[in-house]
Parts: structure tokens; C-alpha cells; sequence
């Protein structure tokens, strides 16, 4: 077992396939269904599962992508930090492209800031320990799947007793998103795919309210193609047959109550915010951490006094409109135009699993894009 | 950003209780163990993100997904596709990031 091609087989995958055009057929009916995470949206679009499923089934892309919903105020807010004397800033990969008004983090390397990629928090603080006479700020982001390593990096250094390195805390939580997203009055959608490695740490419970309180299915899923099929396959069944439950598909990676021990440190570190802003959906309460009182002195917000100003977006940009499911990428004006990756004007252009970079990226503009009967070719002229 | 990355554990120090060799993708890294619900042991496969073990994938569980899979539909079997790309060595390899 390889845990990757096994997921990768092509006739398992076309079995499914064939079972979910079965299931639809005929029913003469639309199944909307989200998929929650950035990584599944990746994936459904790099391994071409869009191209595989029966027309019946529409995929609808979810806020499940950090950097995509961090507002730009919180990136200015971040990156104000660098200037700091004696600070060294350190991120992860996806925050280096994003722009914020001062450009994005690799533009101001280029001139001359001292921020860091790194793989790992604990690579941020490793940088610390080495610089003592610097400052290290690690700039976090992630859901629940990346909070305790941050957490965990945290113990580290307070046990170490380490007084130059801080943390500015984006961490946010998966399942309010979706509650504000349940909530919208124009939200048309059947059923949730969930996103697997948020659920390796908090388990399937935080996912019963969308079943109990809104009728609708969910099925936590893995990143492979295979997984993916199983988990939609999963949701049409739960449809048809008039079901509404959290199911896991994703059992080998995902238990029921999630990783005990990176909930606690979770519990430990972390406190929930009373609101936090999510780009494209705005403040949803209790959709963030923060750093607990006990841990204030490894908060970059406290030591610094981070000052957020409002930030002005392209009116034009439909980002929000397609994190919430209402337009597709390529119904937004900016998009591939004024929005490239090259040039991303919204985040869901910047990371590769914002819905914008996936469309862009594998081409699905083309598939999608309706031709007009009377169009036609114009005729060369040869000269 | 919430990738993760199965790896397999190739190595655990004895002096480094936390830590493990884990390789994914044809590539060794040094992957802390101390999220993890349960000892893990040689030989077992993890789940890396951002440099740490999540927890412990279940070889029995993956086995029976396959099981189940494989006997949907089996009256309907159609002929091999072109099968779906491999993942490239680098592509592994670098995925994990975050």
C-alpha cells in the first residue's frame, strides 16, 4: 500500500463514475454540491473529475482556502510588522504571492525586507533561536488542520523560554463559514463534501448541525480522485434515498472524534475570537482564534499593536459572489483579464486551490463557456 | 494549504523520542511525532503537514475502501481508460507545504 496510486486507479474510478451516473439518470434533476476545501477543488479540477461526472452533478467551490479568505486588511496589518527594526518575518509559500498595498511579501524581499518562507512553524522557530538579537514573527494562517502545529511550536517555545519570537494569529475555524454560508437566503445547494485533513484533528462531529439543523448531507473526503468519487457518490445516494447524514469516506486518515491530542493543545493555546473577517463572506462570529492571555507574550498583535485599516477592493472583482457559489470564476469581468495568477487582483487568483487558479490553471473556462449557435469562425484572409 | 502527505516511517532515534524519519515521495524528512493521538512505530504510515505527524493511516481501513469499491457494480465492467497520471516525484515531494 502506497496510500496515493492505489486512489489513483483508473478502473475503480470509472466503476464510480458509472454507479453515479446510474444513481442520476433520469431523475431529471441538479445536485449541487459544495466541496468545502481548497485541495478538493485542486483536485477536482487537475485530475479532471468534472469531465467524468454526469451533467446531473454540479460542483460548487467553497471557502475552504485560508489564504483566499484572509481580507487584505489582515495581510497590510501582517506585513506592516516587517518594518519593525530587528524583525524577521517568516510565512509559508502560499502567503509569499499575495498582494497586499505595499506589494506581496516576495516583492518586498526583492527590496530588501527580511521575510522568510518556511516550511514548518517550528522552522520559524528554529530562526529564532539562532537570532537572538533579531525578532522572528511567524505569520499564521490555516484552519484547523495547521492551528495546533502553530499551537504545538508555541508550547515549544514557551517551555524553551523564548522571548523573540511571536506569532500573528489568522488561524480560523472551519465549520461557522459554513453555518454564514447555510444562513445566505440565495444559497442553492444540496449537499457538502468535507473537507478530510481539517477532520483528521476535529473529527465529524462539528459537521452534525448541518444534517440536524439544515437537512443537508455531508461526507468527509480524501484528496484522491478515487476519494472524491466515492464521497459524491456517497452524497447522491444520501439524496436519492432521502437522507441527510454526516458520513466519512475518509476513514483510514479521519476518526469520528478527531486527534485528541492536537485538540488539547488546540484548547491550550487557542481561544475562539468573538468575530473575525473572512473575505468575500465578512465577519462571521466565532470563525477565529486568538492567542490565549496565558500565552500573550508570544502575540505579535500585543507586542506590536497591529493597527488594521479598511482596504478598498476592486468593485468589479466577484470574489465574494464565488465563494459563496452564486458565480462561477469565469463570470467575474476581472477574471484572466485584469485577474491572472501572474497578477492576481483577488486572492482565489492566488493560491492554487482558490477556485479562480483551478479554472485558470486547467483550462475549465473552455469547457463551460456556451457557444452561441450562430457563431462562427471568421475566415482567415490570406494575403 | 491543508494538504498532507502520506509518508512511511523509515527511522525512529532513540535519543529523539518526538521525532521520526519519515519518507514521502522518495524524499526523507525529520517529522515530529508529538501530535499524534497514539505511538506510532517503524514501519507505520503517517500523515505529514507542516512538519508534523496528524496522525496514523490505517492500512486496514484503506484496504476495505478498495474492497467495497471494487465490487460496486460489478456486472458493469468496461474496458481499461487511459490511466490518470502518476504523481511526479517532485510534485510529492514539495505538496506538503501547507
Amino acid at each position: 500500500m502506497k496510500f496515493i496510486s492505489e486512489f489513483r486507479d483508473s478502473v475503480l474510478i470509472q466503476k464510480t463514475a458509472d454507479e453515479i451516473r446510474r444513481l442520476t439518470s433520469g431523475t431529471g434533476r441538479t445536485f449541487r454540491i459544495m466541496e468545502v476545501c481548497g485541495g478538493h477543488t485542486h483536485a477536482i479540477y487537475r485530475f479532471g473529475l468534472k469531465d467524468v461526472l454526469p451533467k446531473e452533478i454540479e460542483m460548487i467551490h467553497g471557502p475552504g482556502c485560508p489564504v483566499c479568505v484572509l481580507p487584505e486588511a489582515r495581510i497590510d496589518a501582517g506585513l506592516e510588522l516587517v518594518r519593525h527594526e530587528g524583525v524577521i518575518m517568516t510565512m509559508f509559500g502560499d502567503m509569499m504571492r499575495v498582494p497586499g498595498k505595499y506589494g506581496t511579501p516576495l516583492d518586498m524581499k526583492a527590496k530588501g525586507a527580511d521575510i522568510r518562507m518556511v516550511y514548518s512553524p517550528m522552522d520559524a522557530l528554529t530562526i529564532a533561536q539562532k537570532n537572538p538579537d533579531k525578532h522572528v514573527v511567524f505569520f499564521a494562517i490555516g484552519f484547523e488542520t495547521t492551528a495546533p502545529a502553530t499551537a504545538l511550536s508555541l508550547i515549544m517555545a514557551k517551555k524553551q523560554h523564548l522571548t523573540n519570537f511571536s506569532i500573528f494569529c489568522n488561524h480560523i475555524i472551519i465549520a461557522p463559514p459554513l453555518r454564514a454560508l447555510l444562513d445566505f437566503p440565495d444559497l442553492r445547494l444540496d449537499g457538502f463534501i468535507g473537507p478530510g485533513h481539517v477532520s483528521t484533528i476535529i473529527g465529524c462531529k462539528p459537521y452534525e448541525f448541518i444534517s440536524a439543523e439544515y437537512g443537508k448531507p455531508v461526507v468527509v473526503s480524501g484528496f484522491e480522485p478515487l476519494d472524491l468519487m466515492q464521497s459524491i457518490m456517497m452524497c447522491v445516494r444520501q439524496l436519492i434515498e432521502g437522507r441527510c447524514e454526516v458520513e466519512n469516506q475518509y476513514g483510514r486518515a479521519v476518526l469520528w472524534d478527531g486527534n485528541s491530542r492536537a485538540l488539547a493543545a488546540l484548547e491550550e493555546v487557542f481561544d475562539e475570537r468573538n468575530s473575525f473577517e473572512w473575505r468575500g463572506l465578512g465577519f462571521i462570529p466565532h470563525s477565529g482564534w486568538k492567542i490565549r492571555d496565558e500565552y500573550a507574550e508570544f502575540d505579535a498583535e500585543k507586542r506590536f499593536s497591529v493597527i488594521e485599516t479598511s482596504v478598498e477592493i476592486n468593485s468589479e472583482a466577484a470574489c465574494g459572489d464565488v465563494l459563496r457559489g452564486l458565480k462561477k470564476p469565469h463570470d467575474c469581468p476581472l477574471f484572466g483579464t485584469v485577474c491572472t495568477p501572474e497578477n492576481p487582483v483577488g486572492a482565489l487568483m492566488v493560491s492554487s486551490e482558490g477556485a479562480c487558479s483551478a479554472y485558470h490553471q486547467y483550462g475549465q473556462r473552455l469547457h463551460e463557456i456556451e457557444i452561441p449557435s450562430n457563431f462562427k469562425l471568421q475566415e482567415e484572409t490570406v494575403v | 494549504m491543508c494538504l498532507a502527505i502520506p509518508g512511511k516511517i523509515v527511522a525512529m532515534p532513540e535519543q529523539e523520542l518526538s521525532f521520526a524519519l519519515v519518507e514521502v515521495g522518495g524524499v526523507r524528512r525529520k517529522v515530529i511525532l508529538d501530535m499524534l493521538p497514539e505511538p506510532a512505530h517503524l514501519g507505520n504510515w503517517v500523515l505529514v503537514h507542516v512538519g508534523f505527524a496528524m496522525n496514523i493511516v490505517s492500512e486496514k481501513e484503506a484496504e476495505e475502501q478498495l474492497e467495497l469499491l471494487r465490487a460496486l457494480g460489478e456486472f458493469l465492467d468496461e474496458p481499461l481508460d487511459e490511466p490518470l497520471e502518476e504523481p511526479r516525484e517532485e510534485e510529492v515531494a514539495t505538496a506538503g507545504g501547507v
